[in-house]
């Protein structure tokens, strides 16, 4: 790898630090990437699905998911991880990601993780070809392609310090404020760094200076290199070793601060956790003279850093670089409080995911009530069968006559001399577990049990613990001899048109004990419907969480909403023409039975 | 800093904790005390009755070595291996009444350079145990580079740093050597001159010596000397330093462990401790080293490295005599944090006029933060500036102000603004001036 990031290179940010991540997509804003640069953020304890962040004026939804691994699943390109968890988690977070893979780098910001865990996250890291880059640090940048969360600071600062297009400087540092401040100088005194990489403060870093220099090395857009060391560790031997060897060949810059600690014993702790001679070859002066003596242009001092820069940039005579055109970030941006991501009525036309809602209305356009349902409830477009199948359910479940508490309270209602929508809902809010609710139950637990390879006996067994009879089984006249040919039908249906049906395959083996103890307990309408969605649902390739997602946010029972909603109607309508008068119930229907209230002191 | 050394008597504690987990098949007896003067000696022997039945052996435990040369281990009265109860708390109470002379580093027996002078605060004492000198072993391990080193040796005692190539047998292990690896290669580098009837015990010992110098974070373990007695081991001598950023995860492994400050090192300030109490308690960094309070220049600077930066231009330009202190804060700390740092400071630099009458000089510097809202701290530091303008006025105090980053242009302003309102002498600097320059224009003045 020439270049640590590229214009496509994208991350999973560890951790949900929005100011941080909101900075990486102003950079990606400013500097005209097409996809934002943050492709997933793991947020372990947070039960949204995405954050919503600015890109440029407009706002984008980046995912949130709770684990790495579900991460990287999702976004398999993403090949940068952004690891902002604290010294506690760090390590486990690294350790997890290498192990998962498909990581080209991890940028670890915790400082203070322990010694050796650093050291064994780093070796193994190493081992798996992966660069890490800290901890203890604040980044990495590629300018032009990508930066690592804060580094660089503000926008302004990123523009000013011309971090947003690439120079021709490598630049490695290992504090994150020297880094931005590095940038500054070389954005006055030469054309802005073309990679830089602070490799963080603590003790045991993941990739030391030789590893960037190498890599900078090889890359043609780097010309020239500056190291800005530190007294303690020796590194900067490495480097030294690379020159004489002759494997580090472009323009070497150096400075090692800390020469003040040669003033002091050994007690006094300058800088950083790294920070510490252990010897005199670890000194900042010692350093920087052996730079020097290979031919690395070494200052005096850190003051004279500006002006060697100048020196040996204009040296270089290179050619100008061009200045690319950037967008603005507005100045003031407002967060929109609604978002929809079914339908746009922006257009000429208002569409449904993304259809006009003419190619798919008249008969003409071959689609169905189905079709509509797919694009506006699920934002795909379902196969023939599966809207076939939607449209099957609707009809079978429109209405079951006047007895049942639904359809009677829309009844009452009406009476009552309340309009069509007031008697539909009196209807509807009767929908719940007790009444259409079998379908989402009947989904759960015969999916919950299918999962879980439960056999028949045992499920049964599951749900007598629970204390629920099993949702979906049973009828009040119907069985096995007299069947519900409602059921018939749909089971016909899903034989002939589903790829297969391993969750209805696995409820019949359960109706068969069940009817074995009582002739009736058979498998009813609702758990029909119920179980042959989650069919439906798995041949059409959704994957098990999205399924229990459709059945914990509600969605089966939003088809018996739809359906029946048909039925209520025709009853509402039904009382309306027949003129009916208030009703009002029969007192010799009711047990009356009111003790006197009993005074409490 | 993240390695810290620790006590004696902690790490005999330490190893004592664990070790049946181990030395399984070895025997330790821990009878070790640490006491400050002679009457907790005395006070101890009522519960830890091995002190009044055996003789005892007392020496410091102060993070130096080289007891027995400065003269300051007891082990005997008229003859080795008789110092009783009261001898040794008569010593205690000698040794501890006086500051002592201490010296690092010998020539043979000659002392080199110049003594430390302190007071002995802290003493082990322990039970004399009569020994052959071909009992006595050594071994220590470290980290070296990227590798965890062990070192080996048949002979004990301070003898080993005079021979060190000769007698001791290096081992390094990478950090994902696995338990196997570390064990066969333990077990086939013993060193030749351990006595033949304890090499494999002496292996075995030393197994467990690396493993629970990894397990327990040490980042420095030795044991100079050991003696082994078939099963029998005792502890004669240790020093350790722990690897405090491992601290969250051996609450109970490593008990209530102290990282004490080194005889012959002032004791910290009580405005040092506080700092480093309120920076342990926050996920940003504030740092603060005193070196020499009553000279003129003192910083108060933003970052890590910038600060380093800061205090070698100070060293440069004006020597150190002038320069009180070192310190940084840095990873985003809250206006409350920042302010209680600025106090800190502040309270410190106005105790008293520049002898030279050359008025005191404050570098708030900084380079250009990453994220630290440079407003937000500033903030702070007025706070700090409202309580102190008086005295700062007192002391003639010159402030020289330089940082960029997010939200500098208003915290230049508020700053400067405050300043000026309070009466006191302020330059103000952004990131158009480079970074250590006002230390040039402090100095000019």
């Amino acid at each position: 790898m020439e270049q640590l990031y590229t214009r496509d290179t994208q991350a999973i940010f560890w951790n949900n630090n929005t100011t941080a991540i909101q900075r990486m997509l102003d950079y990606d804003y400013t500097i005209q990437r097409k996809t934002p640069s943050v492709a997933a953020i793991v947020a372990p304890t947070s039960n949204n699905k995405f954050e919503k962040f600015f890109f440029g004026p407009n706002e984008v939804m980046i995912p949130l998911f709770k684990t790495t691994a579900t991460a990287k699943a999702a976004q398999p390109q993403a090949d940068v991880l952004l690891n902002f968890a604290s010294f506690r988690t760090a390590y486990d977070v690294t350790m997890e990601a290498l192990e998962i893979g498909g990581f080209s780098s991890m940028m670890i910001t915790a400082e203070g993780i322990p010694e050796r865990l650093a050291r064994g996250m780093n070796q193994t890291a190493r081992e798996k070809n992966v660069i890490i880059i800290g901890p203890a640090t604040v980044g990495a940048i590629t300018p032009g392609a990508f930066k690592v969360a804060n580094i660089g600071g503000t926008i302004t600062n990123i523009v000013q310090s011309k971090l947003h297009r690439a120079g021709s400087c490598g630049l490695v540092t290992r504090s994150g404020g020297l880094f931005n401040e590095l940038s500054n100088i070389i954005s006055i005194n030469a054309d802005g760094i073309a990679e830089g990489v602070a490799i963080g403060g603590d003790r045991f870093v993941g990739s030391v200076f030789i590893d960037n220099l190498l890599r900078m090395e090889k890359n043609p857009a780097v010309k020239y290199m500056i190291l800005l060391g530190e007294v303690g560790g020796t590194e900067e031997y490495k480097v030294i070793e690379a020159i004489k060897s002759g494997t580090i060949t472009k323009p070497v810059i150096a400075w090692c601060i800390g020469t003040i600690a040669k003033y002091y014993d050994s007690g006094v702790q300058f800088g950083h956790a790294g920070a510490s001679a252990n010897g005199e070859m670890e000194t900042a002066d010692y350093k920087n003279s052996a730079m020097k003596e290979v031919g690395i242009h070494v200052p005096t001092s850190f003051n004279e850093l500006p002006a060697m820069i100048k020196e040996v940039f204009e040296s270089l005579k290179l050619e100008d670089i061009p200045e690319p055109e950037m967008s603005t970030v507005p100045a003031s941006r407002r967060s929109k409080e609604f978002i929809c991501t079914i339908s746009d009525d922006r257009g000429e036309e208002c569409t449904y995911a993304g259809f006009p809602i003419s190619s798919v209305a008249t008969p003409s356009t071959g689609k169905g009530i189905g079709d509509v349902i797919s694009l506006l409830w699920f934002k795909k477009q379902y196969p023939l069968w599966a809207t076939d199948f939607i449209e099957t359910v609707l009809k079978t479940v429109a209405d079951h006559g006047p007895a049942v508490s639904g359809a009677h309270n829309a009844k009452v209602t009406a009476r009552a001399g309340k309009s069509v929508v007031e008697s539909l809902v009196t209807g509807l809010l009767t929908i719940g577990p007790r009444f259409g609710g079998a379908i989402d139950g009947a989904a759960k637990y015969f999916k919950y049990a299918n999962d879980n390879n439960l056999d028949p006996k045992a499920f049964l067994k599951y749900m007598k613990g629970e204390g629920v009879p099993i949702p979906g089984i049973g009828h009040r006249i119907k069985s096995l001899k007299n069947p519900d040919l409602r059921v018939t039908g749909l089971m016909n249906y899903a034989a002939e048109h589903f790829p297969s049906t391993p969750l209805l395959d696995y409820a019949k083996t359960v109706e068969a004990l069940t009817t074995s103890k009582k002739e009736n307990l058979i498998l009813n309408v609702d758990g029909t419907i119920g179980i042959l969605m989650v069919d439906m649902w798995r041949a059409l390739g959704y994957s098990e969480e999205e399924i229990n997602d459709f059945v914990d946010s509600g969605t089966l029972n939003a088809f018996f909403i739809v359906g029946r909603s048909i039925g209520f109607i025709g009853h509402v309508l039904d009382e309306k023409r027949l003129a009916m008068p208030m009703y009002r119930h029969s007192m010799d229907d009711i047990l009356y039975d009111v003790p006197k209230a009993e005074k409490i002191k | 800093m993240a390695q810290k050394a620790i006590r004696e008597y902690d790490a005999k504690s330490i190893l004592a904790k664990h070790w049946n987990k181990y030395f399984p098949d070895f025997t330790y007896a821990y009878e070790t005390v640490m006491v400050q003067d002679g009457s907790q000696l005395i006070e101890a022997a009522k519960t830890a009755s091995w002190l009044n039945e055996k003789t005892l052996v007392a020496k410091p435990d102060m993070l130096f070595g080289k007891r027995g040369k400065n003269g300051l281990v007891l082990f005997k009265d008229a003859k080795p291996g008789d110092v009783s109860l009261a001898k040794a708390a008569q010593w205690i109470g000698e040794k501890s009444a006086s500051e002592q002379k201490v010296f690092f580093s010998f020539d043979g027996d000659t002392p080199t350079g110049e003594p430390s002078v302190d007071k002995l605060t802290h003493f082990v004492v322990e039970p004399f145990t009569p020994h052959a000198q071909e009992e006595e072993y050594y071994v220590s391990a470290t980290c070296v580079g990227e590798n965890d080193v062990i070192y080996m040796s048949a002979e004990g005692g301070m003898e080993v740093e005079e021979g060190w190539d000769d007698k001791v047998t290096e081992v390094a292990f990478p950090i994902t050597a696995t338990e196997e690896e570390i064990a066969y290669k333990i077990r086939t580098s013993v060193p030749e001159d351990v006595a033949q009837k304890d090499k494999a015990a002496f292996a075995e010992f030393c197994i467990g010596f690396f493993r629970a110098y990894r397990e327990l974070n040490f980042a420095y373990l030795e044991i100079n000397p050991f003696v082994m007695q078939g099963n029998k081991i005792e502890l004669l001598d240790m020093v350790a330093k722990l690897d405090d950023t491992a601290g969250f995860m051996m609450v109970d492994e490593w008990g209530d462990v102290e990282y004490p400050t080194a005889f012959g090192m002032e004791a910290k300030s009580p405005e040092v401790e506080a700092v480093e109490e309120a920076d342990a308690k926050t996920g940003a960094s504030l740092k603060l080293t005193l070196l020499k309070p009553e000279a003129r220049i003192w910083t108060m600077v933003a970052g890590g490295g910038a600060s380093v930066v800061y205090a070698d231009t100070i060293a440069d330009m004006a020597g150190i005599d002038d320069l009180a202190n070192y310190g940084e804060y840095s990873g985003g700390p809250t206006t409350g944090e920042t302010k209680f740092y600025a106090e800190t400071l502040l309270d410190l630099m106005t105790r008293e006029a520049d002898s030279t009458g050359r008025g005191k000089v404050m570098i708030i510097g900084g380079a250009i933060a990453n994220f630290t809202d440079v407003a937000k701290t500033f903030t702070g530091i007025i706070q700090a500036f409202e309580v102190y303008a008086q005295k700062m006025k007192a002391v003639d105090l010159k402030i020289y102000v330089r940082r960029g980053g997010p939200n500098y242009e208003k915290g230049l302003k508020d700053i400067k603004e405050a300043a000026d309102r309070l009466g006191l002498y302020i330059e103000v600097y952004g990131p158009e001036t480079h970074v250590t320059d006002i230390v040039r224009m402090a100095l000019e003045k």
